[in-house]
């Protein structure tokens, strides 16, 4: 196993991530490719860990910290998304316009 | 030597299979496919993390991620009745400047890191035992470790203030 197939493969996801984020109206949709690109940085952290032989086991640590701020920001985004669909009958990203002026 | 073998066999497998979940992702009209094939993607990543030796990482993927995050997702969908099912509503129309982006990204990315590395091998160590993650989370990691447990509790207060309705009285 190289190091670089997994960077190149953490590039793949983390592009489709993007495409995702770029190209989707539905908030929900949005956030389910933000999760896409989370999962490509913890594939990176862990490798580069595995990579450099940290003995503190430093990558897995960093992959943690952020699956649990992932936890945390899906919690907060649809709460928020939940809310805008309560007030506005709608969850599509592109209908979000009051604070345009 | 077989080790290595079959151990790139089994990344080529898992990566064939990750990158097509996660292009189902971003590309289906249905929403339910597109949170199942989520849950692909990130056993994908899971598995990666056992051949990588990250065991316990790999529980906390499959507990946390695909056990709460994705049935979190799918109340979330049922909730905003995105139309479950076939809608054609659920992307923009211009498509090409986003995958633009997309590819111009991957090919940064996956140049530059195959330029840099080339071939360097990740030498094959035994795997990280659970009990030497928990000894870093107390000595080395301990502040990042309160810092992001004030991140959870800051995030369930905010969810329940955020989605609590506001009294009709007041």
């Amino acid at each position: 196993m190289t190091i670089a197939q997994f960077l190149v493969l953490s590039a793949a996801l983390f592009s489709i991530g993007i495409y995702g984020v770029l190209v989707r109206r539905n908030a929900v949709l949005v956030l389910l490719s933000v999760e896409l690109m989370l999962a490509a940085v913890n594939i990176n952290f862990v490798a580069f860990g595995r990579y450099f032989a940290d003995a503190t086991a430093g990558g897995q640590m960093f992959a943690l910290f952020i699956i649990t701020v992932a936890a945390a920001e899906v919690g907060i985004g649809l709460a928020i998304v939940l809310l805008i669909f309560r007030n506005r009958a709608s969850a599509n990203i592109d209908e979000l316009d009051v604070l345009k002026w | 030597m077989d080790l290595s073998i079959a151990q790139n066999w089994f990344f080529i497998i898992i990566a064939l299979a990750m990158v097509m979940a996660s292009l189902i992702v971003v590309t289906t009209r249905n929403v339910m496919h597109a949170a199942l094939m989520l849950v692909g993607a990130l056993a994908g990543s899971a598995a990666l993390f056992v051949l990588l030796g990250a065991e316990f990482v790999a529980g906390v993927i499959v507990l946390v991620y695909i056990g709460a995050i994705i049935v979190l997702f799918l109340f979330g969908v049922m909730i905003t009745r995105v139309e479950i099912g076939r809608s054609q509503s659920l992307d923009h129309e211009r498509k090409w400047p986003a995958a633009v982006i997309a590819i111009g990204t991957f090919a940064v990315l996956a140049g530059s890191s195959v330029a840099f590395f080339g071939d360097e091998e990740i030498e094959g160590v035994a795997a990280v035992r659970t009990s030497d993650i928990g000894t870093a989370i107390f000595e080395r990691f301990v502040v990042p470790f309160e810092v992001v447990s004030f991140v959870l509790l800051a995030a369930l207060i905010g969810g329940i203030v955020l989605a609590r309705r506001d009294d009709p009285e007041s």
